[in-house]
């Protein structure tokens, strides 16, 4: 990192190309990211406290905002107890197909949220491969609570596994290795030793997964059935609001994802700086 | 831990799946992993992978290749590789300059950047749609001059690039960080102008990973639905991107064809993908990174 | 009770990291394991305290078969090349881990394992240090650290591999000695492995000296440094010059001057090449019988004085004689070298 005072060095970039640079930088944050952003905010209060804080006392609106909390209740915990599982089996151990695992953990980062959405109908619609098997219990899974469920788990699935790998990957065995060698077993190893170790990204994974879970469209889209006030989630009732003209209770709710998107936000910049910090004092001795 | 679990060696070794160690717990945690990537990965793929040919292999051609569909998949496969692009260059950009210059709110910026992936589709796409409709912000500016953003394939394409734009920073920016200062010295004290040693010892090493950040960015957009639908203008054959193209299918109850519609989209995006990863093995081992 | 260990074979891929391997450590010996890198001395460690399994062979000790038991019921202690700390604990609870661990009627009172705690960490001379983080010790605190957590579940037998390879010199020798203090008061049965060949000829009972995954020689340090089995086990464990020579009448002729042919020599008779300590020479600027040779530079700093000696035939060689000797000579003069005793092989 160069400091803006100091010798000159052959190394350094002239103030020209750099400042300009930098303004590039600016404004294509600004126009690209910050615009938009602001816009909710914007839209979202423009006919005053009273409309915005209105559009969360419509029964629709409560009723969307207990789903997402449902969905996502389920969905995150699920996923988080995949994410250890699956660092765990692939960062201390060595075995086969390992690297295929990883590519299957990749998988819905690359593939579309509509096509998430679309195998699930595939399969547990009435028409699906397992359709009759539910349908003849009288289980609804399409059009219903627990395909949002589904769909929303499949498309959330890596976040925590992703932020826990890398880091237990540079980790390393040798302190599973030494707990070992002192007695202890595999589920006081992992929580003794393993967890704490981890306990900063796997927040962050956790964070991250329910961000995604709350805001998840694409998926949800397609295997919801879109009955307001049942089964519609906040992102699809914003897209309801949104269609029937109704702009400032639609971004009324969009703005409480778009503040938890920033707390996400933040709450990973404060991590990361206490992350330095840390780094920086166990290096020093 | 070293092991190497499958090579034979000149004793008779049984092939082993996993390596022995000290550690318990593998089998708990593996099972579990197995068995929930099945559930939720593996058997919904395989639906996807084998529903089509429901409706033979006639059934799956024409659905795939009639008029609306093409446009659609054209529309989708272009619009992210331009988006990616455009991010690729910018992207690398704003990495730069935020790993290598200090100044004020650089800190802000740095988490920024990740606002696309924290935040929910659907309220970039409102917002979006917003700025960019004849009446908002930027469209009603561009609009005095007859150009329209919103509801067409350029409306599209900026939705796209508000999507992929951490992909690439996020790529860029570790191997900027690495890059070792003394190399770009040594080009200095053995000669090299700025504009050389830019181009001849930096740029062979962040290309591979502008290369990474690009293909992330490309898949990413190319099934990207609910921040693009709102700005799209959903016309058939003209700015209707391929993931509503699958949802009317379904509501139309043509589940073959949704996933015949499905499949072609991710055997084409596979194709891509192993290519631009073969691109990116070459330039590494040309480059060196 | 002797721990027997008995043909052990590991390997890695195409790489035969042990290559039937055998020994046995008696009842409280301090043992070291000793080669180069790749000699196969820390698979052996790891091979006993269970971190990896042999291919084949077998450990007993106790009259159990060791290899049958998991790591966490061989109770051993094994301390680690890089301590291997849990970073997040303090270094009382470091301690305090393998205890806690312990599962029935095994387990100590908390108030037995915080006074356990507190004894171990006075023992190893770190008492007050008890609350803080690895991070927060130096390198060779964190060591010690290390040991008393290895020795807090009372192993059976104490591993340690390459215990002071992070540090520096003056921290090492003084954690050499304490160590000896430590094996002395334990009388625990203690295998550690190094690279450093002072290091296992000042600390160890007996040395095993690995090369390749086989064992070259194990005996105690002075029949390494005496009686060396073979060419490697003597350029081990110290510089070697090497010369032709002549083996006649039983002793090793260099151009006329006898040297004492020593045990273990292979050779009897005829031509060879004669390894020789460089301390083991007489110099002397007389033109007698002898090597003849040049000087090159003489360096009188160190515990002996080196002479760099340029030989008639063109080799050059480094001798070490006492300082008062060297400080006769001088650079470009020309002295003779009379081994004193050599071995040949």
């Amino acid at each position: 990192m160069m400091s803006a005072h100091g010798p000159a060095a052959p190394t350094r970039d002239p103030a020209w190309f750099k400042w300009t640079l930098i303004s590039v930088a600016l404004a294509y944050v600004v126009i690209v990211l910050a615009l938009p952003l602001l816009a909710v905010f914007v839209e979202a209060l423009r006919k005053g406290e009273a409309a915005f804080f209105a559009a969360f006392n419509e029964p629709a609106a409560a009723a969307a905002i207990q789903l997402t909390l449902l969905v996502t209740a389920i969905a995150v915990p699920l996923n988080t107890v995949f994410g250890l599982a699956a660092a765990w089996a692939i960062t201390k151990f060595e075995f086969v197909g390992k690297s295929f695992l990883t590519t299957l953990i990749d998988l819905p980062l690359s593939i579309s949220p509509v096509i998430a959405g679309l195998v699930y109908v595939l399969l547990y619609s009435v028409h699906g491969w397992f359709g009759p098997f539910f349908a003849d219990r009288g289980i609804e899974i399409i059009f219903a609570v627990p395909g949002i469920v589904l769909a929303t788990t499949l498309v959330t699935f890596p976040y925590v596994a992703r932020e826990l790998i890398p880091l237990m990957q540079q980790q390393g065995t040798d302190e599973e290795a030494a707990a070992a060698t002192l007695g202890a077993g595999p589920w006081r190893t992992f929580f003794l030793v393993t967890l704490p170790n981890v306990k900063w990204a796997l927040t962050f994974g956790v964070l991250l997964c329910t961000a995604r879970a709350m805001g998840e469209f694409g998926a949800v889209s397609v295997v919801s059935g879109h009955i307001r006030g049942q089964t519609s989630t906040m992102p699809l009732h914003v897209e309801i609001l949104y269609n029937e003209y109704n702009f400032v209770a639609a971004f009324a709710i969009a703005s409480l994802l778009a503040l938890f998107a920033l707390v996400t936000l933040a709450v990973r910049a404060v991590l990361e700086s206490r992350f330095e910090a840390e780094l920086a004092a166990a290096e020093r001795t | 831990m070293l092991g190497v679990a499958a090579s034979p060696s000149s004793e008779t070794k049984r092939w082993r799946f996993r390596e022995p160690s000290a550690l318990g717990g593998f089998w708990p945690s593996f099972g579990f992993v197995a068995v929930y990537l099945s559930f939720i990965v593996l058997i919904p793929l395989a639906a996807l992978v084998l529903r089509p040919w429901e409706i033979g292999i006639d059934g799956v051609w024409r659905a795939v290749s009639s008029e609306r569909t093409v446009a659609a998949l054209k529309l989708s496969f272009a619009a992210a590789a331009v988006a990616a692009s455009v991010n690729a260059v910018f992207g690398t950009i704003v990495a730069w300059a935020l790993v290598r210059y200090e100044f004020p709110g650089k800190r802000v910026v740095d988490a920024f950047v990740d606002l696309p992936f924290a935040l929910p589709t659907a309220v970039a796409g409102i917002a979006l749609a917003s700025i960019y409709a004849p009446n908002g912000l930027i469209g009603a500016a561009f609009g005095a001059h007859d150009i329209r953003i919103a509801y067409t394939p350029i409306g599209i394409m900026i939705a796209l690039v508000f999507i992929g734009f951490p992909f690439v920073v996020r790529a860029v920016q570790p191997v900027l960080a690495d890059l070792e200062r003394e190399v770009e010295e040594a080009a200095a004290t053995l000669g090299a102008s700025r504009w050389r040693t830019i181009s001849q010892v930096i740029w062979p090493s962040i290309a591979p990973a502008m290369l990474t950040g690009f293909s992330l960015a490309f898949a990413r957009a190319v099934g990207e639905y609910g921040s693009v639908i709102f700005i799209a203008g959903n016309l058939p054959m003209v700015s209707e991107i391929a993931p509503l193209l699958i949802i009317i299918k379904l509501e139309e109850f043509d589940y073959a064809g949704a996933a015949a519609i499905g499949l072609a989209m991710l055997v084409i995006s596979f194709v891509l993908l192993f290519a631009l990863n073969a691109l990116h093995a070459f330039m590494i081992r040309r480059g060196g990174a | 009770m002797p721990l027997d260990i008995e043909n052990m074979r590991k390997t890695f891929g195409r790489f035969t990291a042990l290559n039937s391997v055998s020994l046995r450590a008696e009842d409280s010996e301090f043992i070291a394991l000793l080669g180069p890198s790749g000699s196969g001395k820390t698979t052996l460690l790891r091979c006993i305290a269970g971190l990896e399994a042999p291919d084949s062979g077998s450990i007993r000790f106790q009259g159990e078969n060791l290899l049958a038991q998991k790591v966490r019921d061989r109770r051993i202690g094994l301390v680690f090349q890089h301590y291997a700390l849990f970073r997040h604990m303090t270094a009382a609870q470091n301690v305090a881990f393998g205890l806690k661990a312990k599962r029935g009627a095994d387990k100590p009172s908390s108030a037995a394992i915080k006074a356990r705690v507190e004894e171990l960490l006075a023992l190893v001379q770190l008492d007050g240090l008890g609350g803080r983080y690895p991070s927060q010790l130096s390198g060779g605190q964190r060591q010690r650290v290390a040991l008393a957590r290895a020795l807090a579940i009372e192993p059976r037998i104490l591993l340690l591999d390459e215990p002071f390879g992070a540090l520096d010199a003056k921290v090492r020798r003084e954690l050499r000695r304490w160590l000896r203090e430590i094996h002395e008061r334990t009388g625990l049965t203690t295998i550690f492995v190094t690279h450093d060949q002072e290091e296992a000829l000042e600390l160890a009972d007996r040395v095993a000296l690995l090369k390749d995954g086989a064992l070259e020689q194990f005996g105690t340090p002075e029949e390494l440094y005496h009686q060396p089995a073979t060419p490697f086990v003597f350029e081990f464990l110290g510089d070697v010059v090497k010369l032709p020579c002549e083996i006649v009448d039983g002793a090793a002729v260099f151009g006329g001057v006898r040297a004492t042919l020593l045990g273990g020599s292979r050779r009897t008779a005829g031509k060879g090449v004669a390894h020789v300590r460089p301390d083991a020479f007489d110099v002397a600027r007389d033109e007698g019988e002898g090597l003849r040779a040049t000087l090159r530079d003489v360096v009188s700093a160190g515990a002996s004085a080196r002479l760099d000696c340029l030989l008639e035939n063109g080799d050059s060689v480094e001798i070490r004689v006492p300082h008062d000797l060297a400080q006769k000579l001088k650079p470009a003069e020309r002295v003779t070298l009379r081994p004193r005793e050599a071995r040949v092989w």
